[in-house]
């Protein structure tokens, strides 16, 4: 079948060349119409219902429920949500995407990324310790969240629309890769370039110079600020790749804690499930892998893009975040070629003789070879409420990708 | 009192060499009195029972690891067992470096981009993935040094054919050995670079062969190992062909050894005609075979593999025979055919063992390998001999010997046939025979025109012979008769004019393929590539597993999304 490679040609070039620019932030329900009205939630990952959701996406839930006003308390939204008070749907079916529970609510605000009248969201980083993302709902974990949300949001509106045509994330990423980012887990380079990109349009837009200050010492504190822009500048390239007829590139990969999912380019909206894995990592002193949950949030999107876990190779100074020598992230990259169907133009790796970052991830290659991609994360407590409790590596199930070769062999009539 | 315990992993791949440490490793273990880690296909099964360590009810699957141990007691059984990873993760320490230059890629694709300098790939996975993997690489424009077993025969034909077609070269399937430019390919002897190059289609006979040269004080050009099949009818000795074809281009080669257990004669016949055009001294080596003569133009027939040894070094300094002078390509010439009318019936079977390896289709009313029975006596059919003496042929008249009507009937039908381009004819004296058997034959080919086929004749006698052998002879010359003393004499003119190689269409091998490889490509048996690395090639292994973890579904869905 030789129009499965120019489907997948056709659907890499799309990826390639979409060119995502950050132009401003707004609010959800006014940029999402299903947060429109009613009490609904968007999350990381495939579709799940709240019996099954895992401790942090749980928490994230019920500290969205209290950050809406819907609930009074923790059990008050507890029974609302088991009750079918709240609708749940995924981020990726919105344009959206969310780091760790990625749990959006209407009122939240949103990075709007876009490129050839295409548009993509995520939500704003809150930055490290007990937060919402990984299901941490405490009075400051919410007063954080409003500060966030409403005066900084504000904020970086008005600076961003006094810019000239926003921030070229795609830009950004090609350079903090050559800064040692991978991304993903790493965002330190990319995060202060996107701090000096704004801090002068904040100083120029802010009428109140101590938010102004606060704003910028917000984003500057927090090495994952960009991660979030970042990771909608990854939807809008990798939704340009989707719908390709006949394509075998994956689309997304996405987990919500529970489950670990995937979609691939010519098989629609279908997600691809098996159970999501633990990752394998170093954990914050007086944690250990039995705290942790298995794998969450949207951020897997940076590795469907061709950067993350596949640009390790940029980034050896994360191995010994996620455990790890320089070689192995060396080796992981030049894995990730191997399941991948091209180089990417425009992000490109120094030690490498700036070989472009693996891109396009083939459901073929992944079953052929029995290589599944690599995924840096960070790892959430296992427990509502209490947050991260460190960082690794891990690999998607082997089953999601089976499924979608059998899917495509239906499919196509194979 | 000894415990079998035994542990089964589902899909779990290991390459025999890398099972046979574990096994060893495990024996050497307390209280552990003997091992197996074998994929459970049936004969590993069978081998396990034969060695009392089977597990009762264990079944054939051949993509589960199955680790028996028997023990002194199922405690030391099963500390045994335990220590299973840590023995098989002993193996991955040691292959150090930094950066790239020790990651082995997983795909045949990623370790042909890692080598761009190398033109050979070396395969040994297990069978049924081998004609896959062979594929792969020739699609990627590699030569195939071709391990691997069981590869049916089908699969064979078609992976040479895709070769042919692309230029390049399959060695294999199981070809155990090979020399290009003086890099062994699988097990191969260290053996210093000379003139002498080698075809072969036994591996422990091309090491022989190759051991001895070395020994001798002569070195080896290049070997083409071909694989045992190579010479079946299937595989059509492809290999052997584009091998001999190399070497006959080859600058280094100035001698050509040919070793193979007996081929078919229709195989043998292509072979040997291939061998003829090298234009070089070739050594045949035939086992099984009797040569048919000690040589024949540039064709050196061996006894066996030593005598062959010893005939190559005697030959690597002769200068190359003018072997076109004379011959000619008769493909495509209407005049073709040899018809070979005997008096006497051993010159004819003679004739016949000896024609059938150089001139096909061959037909005859006596029978032999490779020889087509004539289905109607009165009527020649391609290149035939026939035995005028046979009882079918005298019925109700005296034997040819003594008289020779039937013999001239046919003898004017042969002459007068487009196709035929050589007519060879035996003349036995002695008393009690045809008292001038030359004058009738002379008289009967008077009106054959001038562009007509060639007479050939042996005759057998002594002076003493009442029909006086030299008379005899010149009665036959005066007319234009081309005249031998033995039929070895005439069969070599015969082969000579009418035995030269039709050229295939197929892509001709670059001379490049025998180049010293720089670097090679390894899939499957780690052993080949560590001996590389002994030879300070650059080897790139491949951490090769089953296609989809052994799936066989989707392999076959894979299968189809190939493009």
């Amino acid at each position: 079948m030789e129009n499965i490679g120019k489907a997948n040609q056709e659907a890499l070039d799309r990826l390639m060349e979409a060119r995502p620019v950050l132009t401003t932030v707004g609010r959800a329900s006014e940029l999402i119409p299903a947060l429109a009205e009613g009490r609904r939630l968007l999350h990381a990952g495939p579709p799940i219902t709240w019996d099954r959701m895992s401790g942090p996406l749980q928490g994230a839930v019920i500290g969205a429920a209290l950050f809406e006003g819907w609930a009074g308390d923790e059990n008050a939204a507890r029974e609302m949500a088991a009750g079918g008070e709240i609708d749940f749907s995924p981020c990726h079916d919105h344009g959206a995407v969310g780091p760790m529970a990625g749990v959006t609510s209407p009122s939240m605000a949103l990075y709007v990324v876009e490129s050839d009248g295409r548009r993509a969201f995520s939500n704003l980083n809150e930055g490290y310790g007990k937060v919402l993302r990984y299901g941490a709902y405490a009075e400051d974990v919410l007063e954080r969240l409003r500060f966030i949300n409403q005066e900084m949001a504000g904020l970086l509106a008005d600076a961003l629309a006094a810019s000239n045509g926003g921030i070229d994330l795609r830009a950004l990423i090609a350079e903090a890769l050559h800064m040692g980012d991978e991304g993903h887990n790493r965002n330190k380079a990319g995060s202060l370039l996107y701090l000096r990109h704004l801090a002068p349009l904040v100083a120029a837009a802010a009428k109140d110079q101590d938010l102004a200050a606060r704003a910028i010492e917000t984003l500057g504190a927090n090495a994952l600020a960009v991660l979030n822009p970042v990771m909608a500048a990854c939807k809008l390239m990798a939704d340009a790749a989707h719908g390709v007829d006949g394509s075998t590139v994956v689309t997304a990969m996405a987990r919500n804690g529970t489950d670990f999912g995937i979609r691939v380019s010519g098989l629609g909206d279908t997600w691809f499930t098996a159970p999501a894995s633990t990752p394998d990592g170093l954990y914050f002193s007086g944690f250990s892998a039995a705290d942790a949950n298995p794998d969450i949030g949207d951020s897997t999107i940076t590795e469907t893009a061709g950067i993350g876990g596949f640009a390790m190779a940029a980034a050896p100074a994360i191995v010994s975040f996620v455990s790890g020598t320089p070689e192995d992230a060396m080796t992981t990259t030049l894995r990730m070629y191997e399941i991948t169907l091209t180089e990417h133009r425009h992000f490109t790796i120094p030690a490498l003789g700036f070989r472009g970052t693996p891109t396009g991830i083939d459901i073929r290659r992944v079953v052929e070879l029995g290589v599944s991609p690599m995924v840096n994360t960070g790892i959430a407590h296992r427990e509502a409420g209490i947050g991260q409790v460190g960082a690794g590596l891990v690999r998607p199930p082997m089953e999601c990708f089976e499924k979608a070769v059998l899917a495509y062999a239906e499919r196509y009539s194979l | 009192m000894s415990v079998l315990r035994s542990e089964r992993r589902a899909g779990a791949y290991y390459d025999s060499i890398v099972l046979m440490q574990l096994q060893s490793a495990l024996r050497d273990l307390d209280g552990i009195g003997d091992a197996g880690a074998v994929m459970a296909t049936a004969a590993n099964l069978e081998i396990l029972a034969g060695n009392e360590l089977l597990p009762d009810g264990a079944a054939e699957d051949v993509s589960d690891l199955l680790i028996v141990v028997r023990a002194e007691s199922e405690d030391l059984g099963d500390a045994a067992l335990g220590q299973v990873d840590e023995l098989l993760a002993k193996r991955d320490s040691g292959t150090g470096g930094t950066g790239t230059a020790s990651y082995r890629p997983r795909s045949l694709e990623a370790a042909v981009k890692a080598a761009p300098e190398g033109h050979w790939v070396q395969v040994s996975v297990p069978g049924r993935y081998a004609a896959d993997v062979a594929g792969e690489a020739l699609d990627l424009g590699r030569n195939v040094f071709l391990y691997s077993d069981n590869v049916t025969v089908d699969d064979e034909a078609a992976l040479k054919e895709r070769a042919a077609r692309k230029g390049l070269l399959v060695m294999g399937p199981d070809c155990g050995t090979a020399m290009i430019g003086g890099v062994g390919l699988g097990f191969a002897n260290r053996v210093r670079r000379g003139a002498v190059g080698l075809v072969a289609a036994s591996g422990t006979g091309l090491q022989e062969v190759a051991s001895l040269v070395d020994q001798n004080g002569g070195g080896i050009s290049h070997a083409v190992g071909t694989g045992g099949r190579d010479l079946g009818a299937a595989a059509g000795a492809r290999t052997a062909l584009q091998g001999l074809d190399l070497l006959a281009r080859d600058p280094d080669t100035r001698v050509i050894v040919l070793i193979s257990k007996p081929p078919e004669p229709e195989i043998a016949r292509r072979l040997l005609a291939a061998a003829r055009a090298t234009g070089k001294p070739v050594v045949v080596a035939f086992l099984g075979y009797a040569p048919p003569a000690r040589h024949r133009g540039n064709l050196h027939y061996a006894l066996g593999l030593v005598d062959a040894a010893e005939l190559a070094m005697a030959l690597q300094d002769a200068t190359a025979q003018e072997l076109t002078d004379g011959a000619t390509d008769t493909a495509g010439n209407e005049r073709r055919y040899l018809r070979g009318l005997f008096a006497g019936g051993t010159l004819a079977y003679e004739a016949l063992l000896n024609l059938r390896l150089s001139l096909q289709p061959i037909a005859s009313n006596l029978s032999a390998d490779g020889v087509e029975r004539l289905a109607d006596l009165s009527r020649s059919v391609g290149h035939t001999i026939l035995d005028l003496g046979e009882d079918e042929l005298t019925v109700g008249r005296l034997h040819p010997m003594m008289d020779q009507e039937l013999r001239l009937r046919r003898l004017k039908q042969e002459a007068a046939d487009p196709e035929v381009a050589m007519i060879l004819l035996d003349l036995v004296l002695g008393d009690g025979a045809h008292a001038d058997p030359a004058s009738e034959i002379v008289a009967a080919v008077s009106d054959v025109p001038g562009d007509g086929p060639e007479i050939l004749a042996v005759v057998v006698g002594t002076e003493n012979d009442p029909q006086g052998l030299e008379e005899q002879k010149e009665k036959l010359r005066d007319a234009g008769i081309t005249v031998f003393g033995d039929l070895s004499q005439a069969l070599e003119r015969i082969e000579h004019k009418l035995a030269i190689s039709t050229t295939t269409a197929e892509s001709e091998v670059p001379l490049a393929a025998l180049e010293s490889p720089r670097q090679v490509v390894n899939v499957g048996v780690e052993v080949f590539h560590d001996s590389l690395a002994a030879q300070e090639v650059d080897g790139i292994q491949v951490d090769w597993r089953p296609p989809a973890g052994g799936n066989e579904k989707l392999q076959a869905i894979l299968k189809k999304m190939k493009g």
